[in-house]
């Protein structure tokens, strides 16, 4: 029984909260350790009931803090692990991010974005985190994000954040929001066996000639988890190939460098965008979340009132595609709108990539999803300039 | 943006292989230390020494296979515990070793996960995180070595400090009430709870075994000379001169309620083994009520 209960095959109305949640256990995920926070709550109360069901084990911490240390603690030991939570509860857990991300564990964070900052607007949409995703924790590291705009997105990309995270080490986001995790609309989930996972890479070397910091081209080591012989020390303090702390310049250069440059070059294989009608575009609408369902809209409508705009959807927002927007601008692209519910996140990412090209910010500052007129007037804005 | 960036000198093994080749190995005990990390860092007078070796002597005496052990720590001096074990062991952020270790126990519950940590770590900053983990029984042991400040960033005050007792952030004397550690221990819901000085270090290594013959939440405290933080501004003299003044001033009481276990400052210190009982772990509920309540509804549905 508990293996009919990993995927469930078929069509399901779910919001994305719930989808994010099956996605999660499709991906094999087996532990979660989380606390209650709208909007996010629906992710902890299905992998509650979920999780026995295949065997897994749900925890309720006793705050975000311990939530995200559980969650490493549980990769260590092999099991894949999530948590979810909301921006209050983001802020909490950056300390532990911070740690999983110098000690290079694989674990899926999932924020629902809602307004802040502080307890701000519990109930309703905000997409004010995309910084804080980037730059959270203290010290420089590699980021990944996936931003879904749909209950199904949100089944798809909890999936691959978890097969990212094997990949390339680290805890990934899926930074959703509100208004995508709480709508309702139709989620396939496809048969078992055409789901492909990714494990994390397991090392060939035995006992004490395998480095557990040490990594080969594509700068992400073997990961020898707890029990299985390998005896590895796993801090968060500054270490060498070993593992062991050593606190000076050079081991800081050759580890930092690792930490970041691993996500920095294979981009390629990370960043996911939509494109549509960008070619011979004067104007291009850059989108992500729930704020994408309304630009396409207006999108559509500039585009039938004569308007030669195009559609850009980031569908992973770190790290943020420098080389699209850059080819953008240099193939003709007078004007970026950027809709955000937020004072100018993405937008300082497309100004910054833009080669000097406008950038207009259609901001709301939370609460409320742009209406497609918003950002049409935007797009108007745009034409005349 | 253009990067400039400074080649930084490449990793040698070669380096670390010599220091082992020469020094590792000599003492029986070495199969359980990592190679190549003696020295360590600790202060002379230090007893981190003397509980490393305790615990290392449990393990060698219960004969438990080196990986099915694994140690999480916390920061401070004695979170440097876990970089000299030879096994999988763990340094996390400071005071969250206990969630980190719940996570790790249930992804390998047939492992034995020790909790290695000082007074500040698990107890300040920690706080919340020991009494949810004794709370709901994780079966976990916590070696607690309470040296009465934060030794490693030189001495302040902590939630074990005495009273009037100078550190460096209480130049005038702490005005502040200290934890019973036991106590807090034994009302949270563990089910071994013990407490000894590096003095005791034998009934230290017997009440390492006892917890790990056990089940549930296991808590030992380990009061231990701190002279470079809390020893010289106090006036306590040496290491050697402290663990005298334990040898003189504790008495060992046994199947009390820790409660009545009090440490005073310049009077008698009651160790011993206070709490031993048995009591379902986390993991005992939640496949019992859980999981097989689940599975068994499935199979009949």
């Amino acid at each position: 029984m508990s293996r009919d209960r990993e995927v469930l095959t078929g069509e399901h109305f779910l919001n994305g909260d719930e989808a994010c949640a099956e996605g999660a256990i499709a991906a094999g995920c087996r532990f979660f350790a989380g606390y209650p926070i709208t909007p996010a709550t629906e992710i902890a109360e299905r992998m509650a009931r979920r999780l026995p069901e295949v065997s897994g084990v749900y925890i309720q911490m006793e705050d975000e803090i311990a939530s995200m240390a559980a969650v490493l603690g549980a990769s260590w030991g092999g099991t894949k692990s999530m948590t979810a939570t909301s921006g209050p509860g983001f802020s909490l857990m950056m300390e532990n991010i911070g740690l999983g991300m110098m000690m290079e564990t694989p674990c899926v964070v999932v924020n629902i974005m809602r307004g802040g900052p502080s307890t701000g607007l519990p109930t309703l949409v905000g997409q004010a985190d995309v910084m804080q995703a980037r730059w959270g924790s203290h010290g420089d590291y590699g980021v990944i994000a996936l931003t879904p705009s749909s209950p199904q997105e949100s089944f798809d990309f909890t999936i691959r954040a978890f097969d990212l995270s094997e990949r390339f080490r680290l805890p990934v986001f899926l930074l959703s929001d509100e208004m995508v995790g709480h709508m309702y609309e139709k989620v396939v989930i496809p048969a078992k066996s055409t789901i492909k996972l990714l494990r994390r890479t397991k090392p060939r070397k035995s006992g004490q000639e395998f480095f557990p910091f040490q990594a080969g081209k594509d700068l992400v080591p073997p990961m020898a988890c707890a029990g299985e012989g390998y005896r590895i020390h796993v801090t968060g303090l500054t270490h060498d190939e070993q593992g062991y702390p050593l606190i000076t310049a050079d081991a800081q250069e050759r580890l930092i460098r690792r930490l970041c440059d691993k996500i920095r070059v294979n981009t390629d294989e990370i960043i996911q965008i939509e494109e549509i009608d960008t070619k011979g575009a004067e104007i291009v609408v850059v989108a992500y979340g729930c704020t994408a369902r309304s630009a396409q809209e207006a999108v559509q409508i500039a585009q039938r009132n004569g308007v030669r705009v195009g559609f850009l959807r980031l569908l992973t927002v770190w790290p943020f595609p420098d080389k699209k927007i850059r080819e953008l601008s240099r193939a003709g692209v007078r004007t970026f709108v950027v809709p955000e519910i937020n004072y100018g996140q993405v937008a300082r990412e497309v100004e910054r990539c833009a080669d000097g090209k406008e950038v207009i910010l259609a901001a709301r500052m939370g609460g409320a999803v742009h209406t497609p007129e918003m950002i049409l007037e935007a797009i108007e804005e745009a034409a005349r300039g | 943006m253009r990067y400039m960036l400074y080649e930084p000198k490449s990793f040698h093994a070669g380096e670390a292989q010599e220091r082992i080749d020469k020094t590792h190995g000599l003492h029986p005990d070495d199969r359980y230390l990592k190679p190549g990390r003696i020295p360590h860092i600790w202060c002379p007078g230090c007893g981190l020494g003397i509980v490393l070796t305790a615990f290392i002597k449990a393990i060698d005496g219960l004969e438990i296979p080196i990986d099915r052990c694994a140690v999480v720590s916390g920061i401070g001096c004695t979170g440097r515990v876990a970089g000299y074990l030879n096994m999988d062991t763990y340094h996390t952020t400071h005071g969250r070793a206990i969630p980190f270790a719940t996570g790790l126990k249930i992804a390998k519950p047939e492992m034995e996960v020790v909790v290695f940590s000082g007074d500040g770590d698990l107890f300040a900053i920690g706080g919340n995180h020991f009494i949810h983990g004794a709370r709901r029984n994780m079966d976990l042991t916590v070696i607690c070595v309470n040296n009465f400040n934060f030794g490693m960033t030189g001495g302040q005050s902590g939630p074990t400090t005495h009273m009037t007792a100078k550190t460096s952030t209480t130049p005038y004397g702490n005005c502040e009430y200290p934890f019973n550690l036991t106590h807090l221990a034994f009302a949270s819901g563990a089910t071994y709870v013990a407490r000894w000085t590096t003095f005791h270090a034998r009934y230290l290594i017997d009440s390492i075994k006892r917890a790990f013959e056990k089940k549930g939440f296991k808590f030992i405290e380990v009061i231990s000379p701190c002279p470079t933080g809390y020893g010289r501004p106090n006036r306590l003299g040496s290491g050697l001169d402290e663990m005298k003044s334990y040898r003189d001033r504790s008495v060992i009481r046994n199947r009390i309620d820790p409660i009545d276990a009090p440490l005073e400052w310049k009077g008698p210190m009651v160790v011993g083994e206070f709490v031993d009982r048995e009591k379902p772990t986390f993991l005992d509920r939640y496949r019992e009520d859980i999981l097989s309540r689940v599975q068994e509804g499935s199979r009949s549905a």
